[in-house]
């Protein structure tokens, strides 16, 4: 019988090995800094096309990616830089598709809500809430159909819990028991509306159980936590133990849209924001890790050069490149 | 060489995907009643039994999720043939068709593209109404990134069924209830139809008939018909409406310079519009009538069986419009055209 359950605080970083602590920060840090670059440059107006940031949720796909392995199938929604950056996206054709060029992961034909890199697991994303939640699905089926270990990974926020579709794709990932992990990054918001002008009940992870789904909710900010329940639920996936519904708690830092925050249109506070931004997945860390005394901060700021260097060739490379030629659209 | 067979359209379609399904390991066939004991009309019965449950298989009634689902099995690498015994339940699952499948080639490449057959089932039929016997085509003709098909005999059931089984790209396979029971002759052996290559059902010299899936029969009747009065009728079947076989088109209409369509579906930015509109832009000057259209009323479809009779063109119809096409005469150009036929009222 599948039951949902909150997941337990995570257990000390001193029960993990120092790579994968090492590998869970610059995840987080390498969204968080591209992500920066991105809303520094969008005023330049020459990325055009909208952009749905995700700064403060970093935890999330840093998380569930550390678990997974290129073999595996990731799928992400409107907002999905992240597990696009955290699990090794190239960081080039990222920057090149959100200004339009042809180096673009997608030639220039996605923009930033669809992103696409497969030899880095990342199969593609939707801008329609909830649009690769079934595609997931039957990628999971194709799976098990020749006996695959991989498993799918589709992430989606809160505003799809509204969508029907979610509950018909749960239904027959439970029915089958597919190697599916559906991950809610739940930010409270799907555009500027609430989860509770919309939803009678805040409890996403307690709508798997009624389709044969374990549910799991945990703290989306805690990286080790995202990390320790999604390895348990990759684990069974990839035992033939079936899917698993995630619900992250986390929030979203900017507005719905664009490069910058929306507290003046006062749909939120900012003392609801500034709580939030007090639980930084990143700064919750280096401070566990410091306190723990497993990482040190020359450790961090090898890595935040590192990507300083990364992100500012990947911009450089990307403004360089020429846009598509209109005569290839047809070819 | 073997014996002329007929089989079914039925049979002819389900002849397409157990052969494809024989041929290739990954060709999957899912939907509503996919499996039960009526196989859908027959079309896939007994698949299951023959292929394994793994490969021919039954499906909860959430029409988005089951075509989502075929979506992403065949971005890994399957081959999924989705069945909806009407079109009508198809609509529930546009998003996935339109908005997903028809563009995901062209947002993420080659390597990302969603060869998933969608198989729907329109027609009229026992009074099945105005939720149950819609004729979509138009809808899927006008989304780029979609191939539609619309096999009018058992022949081309099966051809173009196979051929849409080995597309690689999403294919809108829709079929007329009505001739299912439709008997012809079908080669056994696996072949298929291309896409984009229309068929000449009948040759004629007067008049060019392009006449859409269960249409055929009706204008091929009306030919029938009018050649009795002495006017000879080409009927061309495009076969697919997207992609559209236009030479074949603008050459028949080339020779006989007038052009009627009979759609099944409504008339009203239906396909009947776009082909009249190509044919209209690339051969005025060869026009000598302006272009005929034939096809539903703008109205839902009724169920009462007299009021269907109504509804529905019919070869009397058919060949009413073929006569006003054979009456009209474009007035500018009416001294400069040598065509007796067309000033005649005979019939």
């Amino acid at each position: 019988m599948a039951h949902s359950s909150r997941a337990p605080s995570a257990t000390s970083p001193r029960q993990h090995q120092r790579e994968r602590l090492l590998w869970l920060y610059r995840a987080m840090l390498r969204m968080r800094m591209a992500e920066e670059k991105v809303a520094e440059l969008y005023p330049q107006q020459e990325m055009r096309c909208p952009v749905h940031l995700h700064v403060g949720q970093e935890a999330v796909s840093a998380g569930v990616c550390a678990n997974l392995t290129p073999e595996d199938r990731i799928f992400g929604s409107h907002r999905s830089h992240g597990p696009y950056l955290a699990f090794g996206g190239n960081l080039g054709a990222f920057f090149a598709e959100l200004y339009g060029k042809a180096a673009g992961c997608c030639r220039g034909r996605g923009g930033s809500m669809h992103l696409l890199d497969r030899p880095a697991g990342y199969w593609g994303s939707s801008a329609i809430v909830g649009g690769t939640i079934p595609i997931a699905v039957g990628t999971a089926l194709e799976a098990v159909y020749h006996r695959k270990n991989s498993v799918s990974v589709v992430f989606f926020g809160d505003g799809a819990a509204d969508e029907g579709i979610l509950y018909e794709s749960l239904s027959y990932a439970g029915l089958k028991k597919l190697p599916v992990l559906f991950v809610c990054e739940n930010n409270q918001y799907a555009t500027n509306s609430h989860q509770r002008a919309r939803q009678a009940l805040d409890n996403i992870s307690e709508r798997g159980p009624v389709f044969g789904v374990p549910g799991v909710r945990v703290d989306g900010n805690s990286v080790l936590a995202v990390y320790e329940v999604a390895r348990e639920s990759v684990r069974r996936a990839r035992m033939s133990g079936g899917p698993t519904l995630l619900e992250c708690d986390t929030y979203r830092w900017k507005g719905h849209v664009g490069p910058v925050g929306d507290i003046p249109m006062g749909y939120r506070t900012q003392q609801e924001l500034d709580g939030w931004v007090a639980r930084c997945p990143l700064r919750q860390f280096e401070q566990m890790v410091f306190a723990e005394g497993v990482l040190k901060q020359s450790d961090l700021d090898g890595v935040k050069q590192g990507l300083a260097r990364e992100i500012d060739e990947a911009v450089a490379f990307a403004k360089a490149s020429p846009f598509p030629d209109p005569a290839e659209m047809t070819a | 060489m073997s014996a002329p067979r007929t089989l079914s359209y039925g049979e002819a379609l389900r002849e397409a995907q157990a052969q494809s399904m024989r041929r290739d390991g990954d060709v999957i066939v899912m939907g509503q009643g996919v499996d039960d004991s009526g196989g859908i009309f027959g079309s896939t019965l007994n698949l299951h039994k023959e292929f394994g449950e793994h490969r021919a298989f039954d499906m909860p009634l959430a029409e988005e999720s089951i075509t989502g689902i075929a979506n992403g099995a065949a971005l890994a690498g399957l081959k999924p043939v989705v069945v909806h015994a009407r079109i009508d339940f198809l609509l529930l699952a546009m998003n996935q068709i339109v908005t997903h499948a028809a563009k995901w080639r062209f947002m993420f490449g080659d390597a990302n593209r969603m060869g998933v057959v969608y198989r729907g089932v329109i027609g009229r039929g026992w009074g099945q109404g105005a939720q149950h016997a819609q004729s979509l085509q138009a809808l899927f003709m006008h989304v780029p990134g979609l191939a539609v098909a619309m096999p009018s005999c058992p022949y081309d059931a099966k051809g173009l069924l196979t051929q849409a089984i080995a597309y690689g790209d999403p294919v809108v396979f829709i079929e007329h209830r009505q001739l299912y029971g439709m008997k012809g002759e079908v080669p056994e052996d696996y072949y298929l139809v291309p896409f984009g290559k229309a068929r000449i059902a009948r040759a004629g010299t007067d008049v060019t008939v392009v006449a859409i899936s269960q249409m055929v029969e009706v204008a091929l009747a009306a030919a029938e018909a009018l050649a009795k009065e002495g006017i000879s009728v080409e009927v061309v079947d495009p076969r697919t409406l997207a992609p559209l076989d236009e030479e074949t088109i603008f050459a028949s209409v080339a020779k006989t310079g007038r052009l009627v369509v009979v759609d099944n579906g409504w008339t009203v930015c239906g396909a009947s519009a776009e082909i009249a509109a190509r044919v209209g832009a690339h051969l005025f000057e060869s026009l000598k009538a302006p272009v005929e259209r034939v096809g539903f009323p703008s109205l839902p479809v009724p169920s009462s069986h007299v009021l269907e009779a109504a509804y529905y063109p019919n070869w009397e119809t058919v060949a009413a419009a073929i006569q006003k096409a054979m009456r009209r005469q474009v007035r500018s150009r009416a001294a400069g055209v040598q065509d007796d036929k067309g000033l005649r009222e005979s019939w």
